[in-house]
């Protein structure tokens, strides 16, 4: 196992390298116009430009215009000139808190959510409560996170004044932590929510055909042993790989919305803002930011998969 | 010297296998690999297949057969060891080398179920070689397809059917139809009938032998039921621990067995016909 | 009858009748081109100690009928007729709860597939613990393990003691169907329906299965089901044969019936095509011509029709069930013949079989 999840580690440490290398190049080399014009801004004065064109090294080879500017992102020294001068790093690392606060709320609502509700929509697949589950799944897929996250604005908030308006508490006061979280929580939790119980609604009705699984009815088990310990746990696999992709980009800054909405100064808040202002070092940092969490939480997904089903951990571990 | 004997080997067999071995090692280390032991899967085995001749393969359950067709088919690389076919060497060959080979031999797989793809066509399971090949296109694909089906036993209405409409044995005739698709010299079985009833077994044997009569093809037939072995082969070797025990006439084999695994094993086969076995049982109770 | 019957003791079931009896079990499942008729009529009865032989086509509802007596193929889109009854209780009426005190423990089943019948993210040995302790859960964790290596070890996988902590892909095919085999015989069951148990296996480790199973049908008995396309292992140890076609019993009877005496020509047909060992090869092994029939549209009257060569007019009728010869009424079959014209129709160049080879 620890061979294993070593082995992903350093793969994935390529695999980030390779990602790399492909935004700096499609930032850099296939724009028509002058990188350095871009990342000055629309209105930079000619020295201005000269001195970003020197910062950026795009004086310089290829290679070396790579070093210099992943050196800028990654000790934290590229500013932005767009966004007021702001540090990138900085700006990224002050939204990681907001940005995790967010995301791992909102996953633990529509995990628990979405395997209860896929859970039950299973085992009565057919019947009348998996037609109300099911029609309650795609309402809350169907429902785009802006219009939600408007509602509950509108009315939870401005009309009723149920929760505090928006913006971010740190948690050093927990209540109003979660009490600012508890909207912005739900309406990115219910896409999810109603997407994952789908998935595993499907891959539960699959798995319970399965020979193994009659052969766990076959020993006599109680049916909720057989639902929880054979069906439930192999259905939790590809599960186990959307949650891997779909936590990785929203906290990589893919919740652009719900922060923007919500005034949620996080790292998607931040991407919102420098496309706005297509303010090229920030976009650029945050999509590496972005693929980095990706690649992190693929890696963490191989790791759970291998713990999950043993021929994937001993396969790779006999070659 | 040798103008126009380019074929060669006039006399020699189809097939030469000498000292094959295949290893699989058991890797551990945290980073770098080292073997800490290895499977000795095929441990070095010699025999030879005629053209026109079947070659019945059996033994212990793990005893190495599978492996064998697969690393003759350089389907997996040998660990060491040479495999002349038509007194060419081709172990150790590159992919691209081996390529044209691939026409000439070909693989029937034991679990009918699992080596067609259940989303494809029966048409395009069976053409798809021929594609890949170069062989044929657009009409003349489906001609010869449907050609195929039919020499098989099969109808060419069944060329735009799903895998799952067919029974077990038809089936068996679909993989055995891919198998023949590009016109192979060796075919291997690798227990192309323990799934099946005795009458489908039969209907598969059958074909088998008529295929060979008809085509010439020479197979390397591996199977659990030395009677249907001993029917459809010319000679039969023993396999046991990844090493051939004994090789000989089919007949020669299954009555006068030298080596004592061999016996054990015709020992072992159950007859099917209850006062012979019960006699054997009481035999042996009594012995 | 045979020798195995007679040695089995004699274990009286609750209600002094047979241990296991099955009535007109009918079984069908509603598919999208319309409705299967997999199993239509099965009835049979098993005695303790008894070897019950289960042959027929593949598709023939063989595994069906085993599967539903242990009510393993109820589901919304089946429909299931007829009764069940294990020492006298009925078993089709029974809610799923109790059922679960009968399966495993006292019926236990061994599943055709032993590729896929083990659930692949548990280790062997977790699997059988998993089936002791689902029924006696006073036995330890520890106890239940080593109950397991040792059963291992008593379907002769060598080193078992290590190899308990395998799981199921790191075992061969036949080794994963030798534990299946532990765990149907872990609770010490008084039936054992076995399907297809040793088609993974070389023949040695068969025959040291089926000897296992004997010392249990002798010593304790337990009573079998076998399912086999085999007739070698049939002929090795079942008492009575029971042969199925398009979900049918088209014949019964004593093991000596259905080997020297068989009155369906698809018996005829299923012996003339075995391979023997000890009798000099045909040149052509006998087949049955054609396909079975799909379930959807069975042909009218006898199934076998379309196959057999020896029909004639009134085949178009269903044949049923009977004792056809008067000598003997425990042996029955499904084919409108006169047992004169089967003695002669079923010799073939001085053996038995449907027709000669083309
Ligand atoms: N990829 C592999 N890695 C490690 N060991 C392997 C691998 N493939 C096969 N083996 C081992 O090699 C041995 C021979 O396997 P093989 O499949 O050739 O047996 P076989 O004679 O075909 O058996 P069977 O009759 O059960 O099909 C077995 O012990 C098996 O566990
Ligand atoms: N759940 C199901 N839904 C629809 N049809 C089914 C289902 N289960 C089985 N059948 C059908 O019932 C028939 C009998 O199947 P069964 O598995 O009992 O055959 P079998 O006699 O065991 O054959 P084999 O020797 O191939 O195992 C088959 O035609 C099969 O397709
Ligand atoms: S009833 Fe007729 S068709 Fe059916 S098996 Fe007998 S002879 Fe053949
Ligand atoms: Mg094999
Ligand atoms: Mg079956």
């Amino acid at each position: 196992m620890l061979r294993f999840a070593v082995r992903r580690l350093l793969g994935a440490i390529a695999v980030l390298f390779a990602i790399s290398v492909l935004v700096f190049l499609i930032f850099n080399v296939v724009p028509a116009t002058n990188p350095a014009q871009r990342i000055a801004g629309k209105n930079a004065t000619p020295q201005l430009i000269k001195n970003v064109e020197k910062e950026w090294g795009f004086d310089k080879s290829l290679p070396e215009q790579y070093w210099t500017q992943m050196k800028l992102i990654f000790t934290g020294e590229a500013t932005s000139y767009s966004l007021a001068h702001i540090n990138i790093d900085e700006r990224i690392l002050e939204g990681i808190p907001v940005t995790a606060s967010l995301c791992i709320g909102a996953a633990i609502i529509w995990l628990a959510f979405g395997i209860l509700l896929g859970y039950i929509s299973a085992m009565n697949a057919g019947g009348l409560v998996d037609r109300f589950v099911t029609v309650i799944a795609l309402i809350g897929i169907s429902m785009p996170v802006f219009w939600l996250a408007s509602i509950f604005l509108y009315y939870l908030t401005y009309k009723v004044e149920l929760f505090p308006a928006s913006g971010y508490e740190p948690l050093s006061n927990p209540g109003k932590w979660a009490s600012h979280l508890i909207l912005p929580w739900i309406s990115l939790a219910v896409l999810f929510a109603g997407f994952y119980s789908r998935v595993l609604r499907s891959s539960m009705l699959d798995v319970m055909n399965e020979d193994y699984v009659r052969t766990a009815r076959a020993k006599g088990l109680s049916q909720r042993r057989v639902t929880v310990r054979h069906v439930l746990r192999n259905s939790l696999i590809p599960i186990v790989t959307l949650f891997g992709l779909d936590f990785g980009v929203l906290i990589g800054g893919g919740a652009i919305i719900t922060e923007s909405l919500f005034n949620l100064e996080g790292v998607g808040y931040f991407t919102a803002e420098a496309l706005g202002q297509q303010d090229f070092p920030s976009i650029m940092a945050v999509t590496i930011f972005g693929a980095f969490f990706i690649v992190l939480f693929n890696t963490f997904v191989d790791i759970a998969y291998a713990y999950l089903d043993p021929r994937i951990r001993l396969g790779t571990s006999a070659v | 010297m040798s103008d126009g004997a380019s074929t060669g080997t006039a006399g020699g067999p189809l097939l030469e296998v000498t000292d094959l071995v295949k290893h699989f090692p058991i890797k551990s280390g945290l980073l770098v690999d080292r073997e800490v032991d290895q499977v000795r899967a095929v441990d070095g085995i010699s025999f030879y297949v005629n053209k026109g001749e079947t070659l019945g393969l059996v033994g212990e359950s793990g005893s190495g057969k599978s492996t064998a067709c697969r690393a003759v088919l350089q389907l997996l690389k040998p660990t060491s060891g040479s495999v002349k076919f038509e007194g060419r060497e081709i172990a150790g060959l590159s992919r691209r080398e081996l390529r044209p080979l691939r026409r000439e031999m070909q693989m029937i797989f034991q679990d009918p179920y699992a080596s067609l793809n259940p989303r494809k066509r029966i048409g395009q399971i069976v053409g798809d070689q021929l594609k890949i090949q170069k062989v044929a296109s657009g009409k003349e694909l489906r001609t010869q397809v449907e050609g195929l089906l039919e020499r098989v036993g099969l109808s060419p209405e069944h060329y735009n059917r799903f895998p799952h409409e067919f029974s077990g044995g038809q089936r068996q005739r679909i993989g055995i139809a891919r198998a023949l698709a590009l016109g192979p010299k060796l075919v291997f079985c690798d227990e192309p009938v323990s799934a099946l009833d005795v009458s489908i077994q039969a209907q598969i044997v059958n074909l088998l032998d008529d295929l060979q009569d008809e085509m010439g093809l020479t197979y390397v037939f591996v199977a659990h039921d030395i009677g249907v072995v001993r029917h459809i082969s010319d000679r039969i070797a023993v396999m046991n621990h990844g090493k051939i025990v004994e090789t000989g006439d089919a007949d020669q084999v299954c009555e006068h067995p030298r080596d004592d695994y061999t016996k054990k094993l015709l020992a072992a086969v159950p007859i099917p016909d209850p006062r012979e076995s019960r006699a054997r049982r009481e035999r042996t109770t009594a012995g | 009858m045979s020798a195995a019957t007679e040695a089995a003791p004699a274990q009286p079931g609750a209600g002094g009748g047979p241990l296991l009896a099955v009535e007109n079990l009918r079984v069908g499942f509603a598919t999208e081109d319309g409705r299967v008729q997999a199993v239509d009529g099965v009835s049979f009865e098993l005695e303790p100690g008894e070897v019950l032989a289960i042959v027929g086509e593949s598709g023939s509802g063989k595994s069906v009928t085993a599967q539903t007596v242990i009510g393993l193929t109820r589901s919304p889109n089946s429909h299931i007729e007829g009764s069940v009854r294990l020492s006298g209780e009925e078993l089709t009426t029974q809610s799923e709860s109790q059922l679960q005190k009968v399966r495993g423990s006292q019926i236990a089943m061994i599943f055709q597939d032993p590729m896929t019948s083990l659930n692949p993210v548990y280790t062997v040995g977790k699997q059988i613990v998993e089936a002791i302790r689902a029924h006696d859960s006073s036995i330890g964790k520890k106890a239940a393990h080593a109950r397991a290596a040792e059963l291992l070890g008593a379907v002769g996988i060598a080193d078992s003691e290590r190899r308990v902590d395998d799981y199921p892909h790191e075992f061969s095919g036949g080794m994963r169907q030798r534990a299946m085999i532990a765990m149907g015989l872990a609770l010490e069951p008084s039936v054992l329906i076995a399907d297809e148990p040793t088609t993974a296996l070389d023949v040695t480790i068969q025959a040291q299965i089926l000897h296992l199973i004997q010392d249990l049908n002798r010593s304790r008995g337990l009573a079998t089901i076998l399912i086999t396309h085999d007739l070698g292992v049939v002929a090795e140890v079942a008492d009575r044969v029971l042969v199925m076609y398009a979900g049918k019993v088209v014949e019964q009877g004593t093991l000596d019936d259905i080997f020297y005496d068989p009155q369906h020509p698809y018996t005829w047909g299923l012996l003339g095509s075995l391979t023997r060992l000890d009798q000099p090869r045909p040149h052509r092994l006998p087949q049955i011509s054609g396909s079975p029939p799909s379930l959807l549209r069975l042909p009218k009257g006898c199934a076998f029709r379309p196959r057999c060569p020896h029909e004639f007019a009134k085949c178009k009728e269903v044949p049923g069930l009977e004792a056809r010869l008067p000598a003997d009424p425990n042996h029955c079959d499904r084919c409108w013949l006169e047992p004169e014209q089967k003695a002669r129709l079923r010799e073939i160049e001085g053996r038995i079989g449907l027709e000669e080879p083309a």
